[in-house]
C-alpha cells in the first residue's frame, strides 16, 4: 500500500480535523475515488492538487464540526499544572530565562513606543463629530512643462463656487491662514496668530463654545472667537464676551470663547477671525483675492451628507476646474477631496495647516520595529528548541497520562505567552524611559504627539505582548507536540536534538543580517549627515547671526547695532537661504514665450560680501536710498546658462537685461558663482538676487572673543526697540543643522534600533554558544585527552557560528550598499560616495563582539579538566 | 425545517437515487447525472444536495461495507423515502398538468 500513490497527507488531516465525524469517512472515500481517477487520467501532481482544492471546497457550514467545549474546559483545569511546570522550568534555567525575558522586553519596549506613536497619529481629529464625512479640497497646481505642486490650500473662488453651486454638499467652510499681529487689550500686548474662518466653521468642526452662539459668532466683519487659553492670557478671565481686542488700528469684537483645542487636532490657532473681515480688507496681492490661480492661502473644508458618493463630488470638481482653467495661462489646476482621516498620515503636501507625518516614514519605522521584535522571538524559538531535551520527558509523561497533541501545543504556547507577559512588565518600565528620550529627540515631536497612556493603549500593549508570545512560542510548541512518548521515555538521548539545526541556523543568519543592515545604515547615514552640515555651500556661514526682525524697521535697529564694536558687518535679506524654503518668480530673457520660475532673494549691498559670495564678473549692488527703485540684479551661473545669456560667459552677460512677467526690466550687474540655496537634496538651479535695502532679516557678522557679552549687547539693543517680542536670533551654522534635523532624528532612531538589534542577536548567539558547549563538553574532553590543544578546540567550536556571521555579512553588506546607492542617496543631489570602510566597520565590530562571546565560552569549555567531565560517566 | 418543495437539481438527484436503486452513493450519482444531463456534476454540489435531501426527510442513508477501492473507507448509500416518493410524484403531476394545457408547442424543428 505504501508504494501506491496516496492523497496528500496534510489535506487528509485537515479534512479529518474540520469535518463532522459522521460525514468524514464517506467524504474521504469519495475524494479518494476521484483522486484515483485523476491519477489515472492526469498524473500524480494534478491529482494531489485537485485533492487539496476539493478538501478546501468542502469547508461548508454543514460539514464543520461543532467546537469542542469539553476540551476547553479541561484546558482551564490544566492551566494550574501548566503554570507550575512553566515556573519551575523558568527558575531552573536562569540564564536562558534571563536571555529570553530581557530580549523580549527590550524589543517590546520599542514596540510599545511604536504603538502609542501610531495610535496618537491615528486618533488625530477624532473629536470632530462629523470626522468621517469631512473632506478638505486639495489643489494640484500644474505649470506646463514642470512638475506639479501638490497643495493642501486652494483658492477662495473654488471655495465660494463649491459653497454656492455644488449640490449634495452638507456644509462648506472657508479658512484662510496668516492672520496675526500684536493683540492689544488695555495695557496687555500679546502676539497672536490665527485663522480667518467663515460662519459655518462651527457646523463643520466640533469645537464647543463656552459662550457665544456658534451659528452667528463668525458671521459679521471684525468679530473674533478666542480659545480659553488666549482669553486667559489677554484678560486673565474667560468671561469676555462682547469685549474687544485691538490689532494695529482695528477693533475686533469677541463673539465667542471656545474650549481649548485638543492636542491631537490638525487645525491649530490662537484666535479665529470672521472671514467677512478679510473680505472687507480685500487683500489684493498675487493676482487678486478672488483669483482662480491664487491657491496658496485658503482652505476649503466640506461635509458630505451620509452615503453620498465621492465620485459625484470629484466629477463636479473636474467640471469646475475645466471651466475655470480657461482663464489660466501656462498652468492648470486640479481639485480633489482628501478625507480628514488621511490628513495627518498622508502624502506630502505643501501649505498644510497642521503637522503631518509621511506615510512611508511611518511604515518603514514600523517595519524596523517589527524586525527587532521578531529577532527577540527568534531567540526564544531557538533556545527553547535547542533545550528541549529536559522538557521532553515531561511531555512524554503528559502524553502517556492522556494529553493530546493539542494539549501539549496549548501548554507551550501558554508558557511563552506567560513569559512574554512577564517581559511586558519590564518592557513597560523601559517604555517610560524611552518615551522621554524619544520626545527629547526633536522639539517638533512634542508638538505632534503626546504619547499619553490610556486604557485603550494599555489594552494594545497587552495584545502586542500576547501576539509576541504566540509568535515566539509557536514553533517550539509544535516541536514538543510532535514528540513521541514511548521514544522519549525509553531512551531520552534518542530525541533528535539536532534535528532542527538548519532552522536554527537560518534564524541566526536572519537576525544577524538585519543587525548588520541596521548598523551599516546607521554608519552610512551618520557620515552623510555630518557631510551635509559641514557641506561647502559656496558661501560662508561662519559667525553669522541671523535676526528675524518680526516687523520692526531695520534702519533703527541697524543704527543701534552698529555701535557694538564686535559686529564687523551688517546686511539685510528677505530670506535666509539653504534652510529649505525658497521663493520664486517668473522670469524671461529675450524670447517672449520662454519664461521660467526662478528662485530669488532680496538683499542689500552688504549681503554678498558679508557672506563671502564669489563674483565671477561685474560688481556688487550699489547702495541706494529706500525711495529709489532698483533695476539691478545679480544672477548665478545657472541663469546665464538657462537663458544662454552672453553665450553663457559671465563677463559677456553683464549689462544684459531680463524681464519679470509684469514687464519690469532688470539689468544684470554681476554674476556670482553657483551656491547651494536649498538643502542638498536639490540640484542648483537658476537664482536671482534683487536689491532691497529693507527686508525681514538682519545678518550680523560677529568677530568676538567674548560671545556671551556680544549676545547680551544685541539683546539689550533689541529690548530697547521692541518690548513685546523676544529676540529671535540664531547662528547660521545652527540653523543649517536644524534644517537637517529630520535627517539626524532618523539616523538616531535607526541607530538606536541597530543597537537593540545587535544586543538581542548577541544575547541569542550567546545562549546558543553556551548550550552548544554544554552539550559538547564530553566530546571536547575526549578530543583533549586525545591530544587537541586549546586553540584548535576554540576553532572547532566557533567555526560554525563564525561561518553563519560571514554568511549574513555576505547577504547584508551588498544589500545595504544597493539600498543606499540606488534608493536613498539618489534622493540627495549632492552626497558623498560610499566608502568601503563605512560598509565593513559594522561587520568587524559585530564579528569582534561575537568572537568575544564565543571565545570566552569555548575557552572555558576547552580549559576544563577532562578527567572531571569523563569520570562521571 | 424548510418546506418539502423540490428544487430542480434536487429533483434530478432524487430521481437518480431512485434510478440507481441499490448502487446509489455519491460518486455513482455524480456519474449518472453527468451521463444523463451532459453537464458536469460537481461532487461538492451533489454532496450538499444529498445532505439537504436527507435533512428534509426525502432520502435516507446507511453506510455500506468497507472496500479496498476507496482506501478502506465505507460508502454511504442513499435510498428514496416514502416522503421522497410522494414529492417526486407530486412534481411529476404538476409538470404533466401544465403540459396538458399547453395548446401547441412548436420547437421549430430544433429537436
Amino acid at each position: 500500500m505504501s508504494l501506491h500513490p496516496q492523497p496528500p497527507r496534510r489535506a487528509q488531516q485537515l479534512l479529518k480535523w474540520y469535518c463532522r465525524p459522521e460525514l468524514a469517512e464517506d467524504l474521504q472515500g469519495d475524494l479518494y475515488e476521484f483522486f484515483e481517477r485523476n491519477l489515472q487520467r492526469r498524473g500524480l501532481r494534478y491529482a494531489r492538487f485537485i485533492y487539496w482544492i476539493d478538501v478546501l471546497k468542502f469547508i461548508r457550514l454543514y460539514t464543520l464540526r461543532a467546537p469542542n467545549f469539553y476540551s476547553f474546559f479541561t484546558y482551564t483545569i490544566m492551566f494550574n499544572s501548566y503554570f507550575k511546570t512553566s515556573r519551575r522550568s523558568l527558575v531552573r534555567n536562569k540564564l536562558f530565562s534571563a536571555i529570553n525575558i530581557i530580549g523580549l522586553s527590550i524589543s517590546m519596549s520599542v514596540g510599545l513606543l511604536m504603538i502609542s506613536f501610531l495610535s496618537d497619529l491615528l486618533s488625530y481629529d477624532d473629536f470632530h463629530e462629523k470626522k468621517s464625512r469631512i473632506y478638505r479640497i486639495n489643489t494640484s497646481l500644474q505649470p506646463t512643462g514642470q512638475p506639479s505642486i501638490e497643495l493642501a490650500s486652494g483658492s477662495v473662488l473654488a471655495g465660494k463656487k463649491i459653497q454656492e453651486t455644488f449640490p449634495n454638499v452638507e456644509q462648506v467652510t472657508l479658512l484662510r491662514r496668516g492672520f496675526g499681529g500684536d493683540a492689544k487689550v488695555n495695557e496687555t500686548t500679546l502676539p497672536l496668530g490665527g485663522l480667518w474662518a467663515d460662519a459655518s466653521f462651527f457646523k463643520v468642526f466640533t469645537f464647543p463654545l463656552l459662550s457665544g452662539n456658534p451659528a452667528t459668532a463668525l458671521k459679521n466683519p471684525y468679530t473674533i472667537v478666542l480659545p480659553e487659553k488666549t482669553a486667559q492670557k489677554l484678560f486673565g478671565d474667560t468671561d469676555v464676551l462682547g469685549k474687544s481686542v485691538r490689532f494695529d488700528t482695528t477693533e475686533y469684537t469677541i463673539t465667542g470663547v471656545m474650549k481649548d483645542i485638543p492636542k491631537l487636532s490638525h487645525l491649530r490657532f490662537e484666535a479665529l477671525v470672521s472671514f467677512a473681515s478679510i473680505e472687507l480688507q480685500k487683500p489684493d496681492f498675487d493676482g487678486g483675492f478672488m483669483g482662480w490661480g491664487n491657491v496658496f492661502s485658503n482652505y476649503t473644508y466640506i461635509v458630505l451628507p451620509e452615503n453620498s458618493s465621492l465620485e459625484t463630488l470629484q466629477a463636479n470638481l473636474d467640471k469646475l476646474c475645466l471651466s475655470e482653467n480657461k482663464q489660466l495661462k501656462n498652468q492648470q489646476i486640479q481639485l480633489s477631496p482628501q478625507s480628514l482621516n488621511s490628513i495627518t498620515i498622508g502624502n506630502r503636501l505643501e501649505n498644510t495647516p497642521g503637522p503631518t507625518m509621511n506615510q512611508i516614514t511611518i511604515w518603514v519605522l514600523a517595519g524596523l520595529v517589527l524586525v527587532v521584535i521578531l529577532s527577540a522571538c527568534f531567540n526564544y524559538t531557538n533556545l527553547s528548541i535547542a533545550r528541549s531535551l529536559r522538557r521532553a520527558r515531561e511531555v512524554g509523561v503528559r502524553k502517556i497520562i492522556g494529553a493530546f497533541k493539542e494539549h501539549v501545543l496549548l501548554q507551550f504556547i501558554t508558557e511563552s505567552v506567560l513569559i512574554s507577559l512577564m517581559a511586558l512588565l519590564l518592557a513597560f518600565l523601559l517604555f517610560l524611559v524611552l518615551r522621554a528620550q524619544f520626545l527629547g529627540l526633536a522639539p517638533q515631536l512634542t508638538e505632534i504627539v503626546s504619547l499619553e497612556l490610556s486604557p485603550k493603549i494599555i489594552l494594545y500593549f497587552i495584545g502586542l505582548s500576547a501576539l509576541v508570545g504566540i509568535a515566539a512560542g509557536f514553533l517550539p510548541a509544535l516541536f514538543f507536540a510532535r514528540i513521541k512518548a514511548i521514544q522519549v521515555l525509553k531512551d531520552a538521548s534518542s530525541v533528535p536534538l539536532f534535528r532542527r539545526v538548519n532552522l536554527r541556523k537560518a534564524l541566526i543568519v536572519v537576525q544577524y543580517t538585519f543587525s548588520l543592515i541596521f548598523i551599516t545604515t546607521t554608519i552610512l547615514g551618520y557620515n552623510q549627515y555630518k557631510h551635509f552640515i559641514v557641506f561647502d555651500l559656496g558661501f560662508s556661514t561662519e559667525n553669522i547671526l541671523n535676526i528675524n526682525l518680526q516687523g520692526n524697521k531695520s534702519e533703527i535697529l541697524r543704527k543701534e547695532l552698529a555701535e557694538i564694536p564686535s559686529l564687523t558687518d551688517i546686511s539685510t535679506s528677505r530670506l535666509v537661504t539653504s534652510l529649505g524654503s525658497v521663493y520664486g518668480t517668473m522670469i524671461k530673457y529675450q524670447q517672449p514665450d520662454d519664461s521660467s520660475n526662478i528662485a530669488q532673494n532680496y538683499v542689500d549691498e552688504r549681503y554678498l560680501p558679508l557672506h563671502g559670495h564669489r563674483l565671477l564678473a561685474g560688481q556688487h549692488f550699489r547702495p541706494r536710498a529706500k525711495s529709489e527703485e532698483s533695476s539691478e540684479v545679480i544672477v548665478n551661473e545657472q541663469v546665464i546658462k538657462r537663458f544662454n545669456i552672453g553665450g553663457g560667459h559671465p563677463t559677456k552677460a553683464i549689462g544684459e537685461q531680463i524681464k519679470t512677467l509684469d514687464g519690469k526690466k532688470f539689468t544684470i550687474v554681476g554674476v556670482v558663482k553657483d551656491f547651494h540655496y536649498r538643502t542638498v537634496e536639490h540640484r542648483i538651479e537658476p537664482f536671482v538676487f534683487f536689491y532691497s535695502p529693507n527686508e525681514g532679516n538682519l545678518n550680523l557678522k560677529i568677530n568676538a572673543k567674548d560671545l556671551p557679552a556680544t549676545m547680551a549687547q544685541i539683546e539689550a539693543v533689541w529690548k530697547h526697540i521692541d518690548k513685546v517680542h523676544p529676540l529671535d536670533a540664531h547662528f547660521y551654522d545652527d540653523q543649517i543643522e536644524e534644517a537637517y534635523r529630520q535627517f539626524s532624528v532618523i539616523v538616531k532612531v535607526i541607530g538606536f534600533l541597530a543597537f537593540l538589534a545587535v544586543c538581542i542577536a548577541s544575547l541569542g548567539l550567546f545562549g546558543m554558544v553556551v548550550f552548544t558547549t554544554e552539550t559538547k563538553l564530553k566530546e571536547i574532553s575526549i578530543r583533549k585527552v586525545l591530544g587537541a590543544n586549546e586553540p584548535s578546540l576554540v576553532y572547532f567550536l566557533s567555526k560554525g557560528f563564525l561561518g553563519l556571521l560571514v554568511l549574513s555579512a555576505a547577504i547584508a553588506l551588498p544589500s545595504t550598499y544597493l539600498l543606499f546607492d540606488k534608493l536613498v542617496l539618489t534622493q540627495f543631489a549632492y552626497h558623498q560616495p560610499i566608502h568601503f570602510w563605512e560598509l565593513t566597520v559594522g561587520f568587524w565590530a559585530i564579528l569582534l563582539l561575537a568572537f568575544v562571546l564565543i571565545g570566552s565560552q569555548t575557552l572555558k569549555a576547552a580549559r576544563t579538566n577532562p578527567a572531571n567531565v569523563l569520570k562521571n560517566e | 425545517m424548510k418546506g418539502t418543495n423540490l428544487g430542480e437539481f434536487e429533483e434530478l438527484v432524487l430521481l437518480t437515487i431512485a434510478a440507481l436503486a441499490s448502487e446509489a452513493y455519491s460518486v455513482a450519482i455524480c456519474d449518472e447525472l453527468e451521463k444523463h444531463t451532459g453537464r458536469a456534476a460537481k461532487l461538492g454540489v451533489v454532496h450538499a444536495v444529498l445532505n439537504r435531501l436527507e435533512e428534509k426527510g426525502l432520502a435516507k442513508s446507511f453506510l455500506g461495507e468497507a472496500t479496498n477501492a476507496r482506501g478502506g473507507k465505507r460508502k454511504r448509500y442513499y435510498e428514496v423515502t416514502q416522503a421522497g416518493k410522494i414529492a417526486l410524484t407530486n412534481a411529476r403531476e404538476v409538470r404533466e398538468g401544465l403540459w396538458r394545457i399547453i395548446p401547441d408547442l412548436n420547437l421549430g424543428g430544433a429537436v
